[in-house]
């Protein structure tokens, strides 16, 4: 059966039909054409279809597009400037080489936009923590731990 | 060098962090249909009947084929270079679907709908019946005597294959008793041991996923996440029974393979759907369940061991006879048994010899294939197992013992294979050093209480590509465009690696042509790249290096000649610098790389370079081409941009300027390292905390060290999870018990501590920029190490993957420990 939402979509607001049954992470790959939202296991185990629902994290794949009926959604496709600069946690991303396969970049990336959010400094220990519901295959998790130390982190100490 | 040997940013970083990158999912077109594979819920049996009648009356169901409906074609899945001599070709043993059931899972009928729910829907109601065998699900059920043949048109019992290697002349026995005469008996010490490691799955991020249709020009053309286009498109071809021509497979970004992707899983299938259909797109992604329990696993092996050495640490003999699952399907065969059975083998200098046998073994369960270092972490885990063994009978100190006993400089291996650099004992310095092998030695030792801390080590060696053992051939195409940049296009595959990146690296280094202006083309698609056979065996910046620098020595030969015309003056005194077109000066002496100098900076490497000796096709000539390092660039002449614009518009002499060649790589390297680990075992939980873990690697001279060494932190993850939770479970039924990411267990964020990475760059003579293999090797020796540190910890010998805390906790029991 379906019925009439409205959502705002990375600022946008979208009037869909959907299925009652649909998952948010299948409305946004499927009606919306947000191909950054991923699908690892469907069942909420890995974080790669994380995006941010009022400013919290969540699993798409475990979300009823229904749900969101009057909410803002941000997705990665939803971070870049008009003008085409990146979010410092995308570019620290970059420049750490935390990326390799990419998979689970989005929704890492998502997950640290949502830390961002809430205007506090993290020890590498509370960042390994913050990401566990994310899993990823390439890195073993050092470089994208360095990325998030670098935005989200407390201040180096200068050497000497 | 100019962009060799610098950390450059990935050039597919900005596209992946921005979701912008396009994985073969967020490809499909709109109107795609959908397929479901239906699998069998028995492990071992016969399909009687499938009625779907029933079935195909579900509003949404377009096709449903059964094992009854596919061509009677037997195929083979393996990602390796075809073979054109029969003998060696891989085993065709499964069909697109099969009516006999070789598994719990196997693959019985697929069902094509507007929608995943209309495909569900009309599985639950599918009539099927089944003759049922018992499940054969473990090597012993599968040797019994009277076991069901899985295969009996191919074997006549479950025995895939059967292999014996030796080094040396004597028998064990026979070793026995000419050490007994040489060192005496009493001077002579035993260890056997039986050690087992565990099924895993690759859990890639992104599942085996694929869409087909058939294309106006009648070509069914199959989008694939997979790292081997090529041989994916000869495998479609052979399952179809279609000529290869009419196949074409195309490869966008993929969310990681680890081998699961060296195979061909379900994409012949996928096209025979599409077909099914008219020729309508149709998808088939697998479910994370499905890909864990139904595409391919590692294989699980027993190394039942022994070993003959002396009271001062001198290893004589050791013989070993391996047990593999293969699981239902060959997949690659004998192949990684074969190879877990040679590098136990030649990992150490066995003084009389070392047999190592070998068997591969159908089993109603998950097929075995490719993952990460192809047996080889096996291989090590038992070899490295039993070296720590061997140190705690004899009492030795486990890295004077490898010191002593491992592999040596200048080793080649019977099939040619060469250490053309070599530095494992450096490595080994190095690590020790790192980790203050020698103080943490002193203080652990007699250590009481429940909790106690343990160093231990491994080695490995790795070789780079498949030759001899099968064909290594590459070939690169390069582009000119009217503003003096470049293509570079390659069916090697960016498979999260970094690939692409390396190659834009060498492709700069060689023409001149600075890496921004290098657009290197991402997607392979058969129907436009050059033949190359893929992402496996480490092989790419190797064997691929060689044919982009092949390519690129001569697009830069051509351009080289254009820009003779244009100045009227001879190339030889032209060279390309940063995009432009330079006079050439004499190199300063002072300048020129002395490769003995290189070596100076290692002054206890055992082992001086090669001479590299002469190669046929001129193969040593590119070997020793070192770009624009020949020469220095002097006064500039001419822009590439105003070069390439006369070249394509020119009245006169109008050229489209581009290279490309085949590269057929002869000879191969042994990449080698070592892993050492610091760790902390809490006895009464069963709870193992590393609190150091160092990887030193010995894999030539690094093209990007920052994606080198990120490539290490990923293996090295893995390598954990393999030591401490990851086992793929299965019932007595056959039916798979943990077939997902919560109940198996990869490594969290929480799981993995910072991770150390040292390398060692020595020159490779035969890499084409120094370089050896790299993409594996970093998973191979954590998980011995791992075991051996729990070993000096607890003077318990864990012999079985992985080492969770259920198994540690009833160890210590059994030990008397707790």
């Amino acid at each position: 059966m379906l019925q009439i939402i409205n959502m705002y979509v990375n600022g946008r607001r979208e009037e869909l039909a959907v299925d009652i049954r649909e998952s948010l992470l299948e409305t946004l790959r499927e009606k919306l054409n947000l191909t950054s939202v991923k699908k690892g296991c469907g069942v909420g185990e890995c974080g790669a279809c994380t995006v941010l629902v009022d400013g919290v994290a969540v699993d798409a794949c475990l979300y009823l597009t229904m749900w969101a009926d009057g909410k803002h959604i941000l997705t990665t496709e939803g971070l870049k400037t008009p003008t085409g600069e990146l979010n410092p946690i995308q570019q620290a991303f970059v420049d750490e080489a935390a990326v390799q396969c990419g998979f689970c970049t989005p929704g890492l990336i998502m997950t640290a936009v949502e830390l961002m959010g809430k205007g506090r400094r993290y020890t590498r220990e509370e960042l390994r923590k913050e990401i566990a519901g994310h899993l990823c295959r390439c890195t073993g998790y050092e470089n994208i731990l360095n990325a998030l130390e670098k935005v989200l982190g407390y201040p180096k100490e200068k050497e000497g | 060098m100019e962009s060799v040997g610098k950390s450059m940013k990935r050039v597919d970083a900005r596209g992946k962090v921005t979701g912008e990158a396009r994985y073969a999912n967020d490809l499909k077109p709109k109107n795609c249909l959908t397929a479901k594979v239906v699998h069998a819920t028995i492990a071992n049996g016969r399909v009687l009947s499938i009625d779907t009648s029933e079935a195909e009356k579900v509003p949404g169901v377009v096709k449903i084929v059964t094992c009854f409906d596919v061509p009677d074609i037997e195929f083979p899945t393996a990602g390796h270079p075809w073979s054109v001599e029969p003998a060696h070709q891989d085993i065709a043993d499964r069909k697109l679907l099969n009516e006999r059931v070789r598994l719990y899972g196997d693959d019985i009928a697929a069902i094509v709908g507007t929608d995943n729910v209309a495909c569900e829907r009309a599985e639950r109601l599918l009539k099927i019946s089944y003759e049922e065998y018992d499940p054969i699900v473990t090597v012993d059920q599968a040797l019994a005597p009277g076991a069901t043949p899985l295969h009996p048109n191919l074997r006549k019992d479950n025995v895939l294959l059967h292999t014996s290697f030796r080094s040396g002349e004597l028998t064990y026995e026979e070793a026995k008793e000419k050490a007994a005469e040489e060192y005496g008996a009493d001077q002579l010490l035993e260890h056997s041991a039986v050690y087992q490691t565990a099924r895993i799955a690759h859990c890639h991020i992104e599942s085996a996923t694929s869409w087909a249709y058939v294309d106006t020009n009648g070509k069914v053309t199959v989008t694939s996440s997979t790292q081997i286009p090529h041989i994916m498109r000869r495998v479609i071809s052979q399952a179809l029974g279609w000529p290869v021509g009419k196949i074409r497979v195309i490869k966008p970004y993929i969310g990681g393979g680890f081998g699961n992707k060296q195979d061909v899983l379900y994409e012949p299938l996928n096209a025979f759907l599409t077909i099914a259909c008219g020729g309508r797109p149709v998808e088939l992604e697998i479910s994370r369940e499905e890909c864990m329990a139904s595409t391919r696993t590692r294989h699980a092996v027993r190394g039942e061991v022994k070993a003959l050495f002396t009271r001062d640490g001198k290893l004589l003999a050791r013989t070993m006879d391996e047990y593999s699952n293969g699981g239902a399907y060959a997949s690659h065969g004998h192949a990684i048994t074969a190879s877990i059975a040679t590098i136990f083998k030649d990992l150490y200098h066995d003084e009389y010899g070392c047999r190592s046998d070998a068997t591969t073994v159908y089993t109603s369960s998950a097929t075995a294939g490719a993952m990460r270092a192809y047996g080889v972490p096996q291989a090590v885990f038992i070899a490295d197992c039993l070296a720590d063994d061997i140190c705690q009978a004899g009492g030795f100190d486990p890295l004077k013992f490898r010191m002593d006993n491992c592999v040596g400089a200048g080793f080649s291996a019977s099939n040619g294979i060469t250490y053309y650099s070599y530095s494992m004992k450096e490595c080994m310095r190095r690590g020790a050093e790192a980790i203050g092998w020698e103080e943490k030695r002193k203080a652990y030792a007699g250590q009481t209480g429940s909790v106690r801390h343990g160093v231990g080590m491994s080695i490995f060696m790795y070789k780079v590509g498949v030759h001899p053992i099968s064909l290594e051939t590459s070939s690169a195409r390069m582009i000119l465009n009217q503003d003096g940049s470049m293509q570079v296009e390659l069916s090697a595959t960016e498979i999260g690696q970094g690939a692409d990146t390396v190659f834009t690296q060498m492709a700069s280094e060689i023409t001149g042509i600075t890496p921004d202006r290098v657009y290197i083309i991402s997607t392979q698609d058969t129907d436009l790249a050059p033949f190359d056979t893929g992402a496996y065996a480490s092989r790419q910046t190797f064997v691929t290096g060689k044919a982009v620098k092949k390519c690129g020595i001569e697009f830069r030969k051509k351009i080289l000649d254009y820009a003779s015309y244009m100045l009227d003056r001879p190339a030889e005194e032209l060279m390309i610098w940063q995009n432009q077109i330079c006079e050439k000066l004499p190199e300063d002496e002072s300048a020129k790389i002395d490769p003995a100098a290189a070596w100076a900076d290692f002054p206890d490497v055992d082992f001086k370079p090669f001479e590299l000796k002469d190669l046929p096709n001129g193969e040593d000539s590119i070997l020793r081409d070192t770009g624009n390092i020949e020469g220095k660039p002097g006064k500039v002449l001419l822009d590439m941009k105003d070069l390439a614009q006369t070249a394509f518009y020119s009245l006169s002499r109008s050229e489209h300027i581009t290279a490309e060649v085949t590269s057929h790589c002869k000879e191969n390297s042994f990449a080698s390292g070592c892993s050492f680990v610091d760790l902390t075992v809490d006895m009464p939980l069963g709870k193992v905390k590393i609190n150091r873990i160092i990887n030193v690697h010995d894999s030539g001279r690094l093209i990007n060290p920052q994606l080198a060494q990120a490539q290490v932190h990923g293996g090295m993850a893995m390598g954990i999870g393999y030591a401490l939770s990851e086992e793929l479970l299965y019932d007595a039924k056959g039916r798979p018990l943990n077939d997902n990411l919560l109940d198996f267990k990869i490594p969290t964020s929480m799981d993995i501590p910072d991770l150390e990475t040292i390398f060692l760059e020595l020159d490779d003579p035969m890499g084409p920029f120094g370089n050896k293999a790299l993409g594996e090797p970093p998973v191979i020796s954590v998980a011995p190490a791992i075991r051996n540190a729990i070993l000096n910890a607890t003077g318990v010998a864990m012999n079985e993957l992985p080492m969770t805390p259920q198994r540690l906790v009833e160890a210590f029991r059994e030990k008397g420990l707790i």
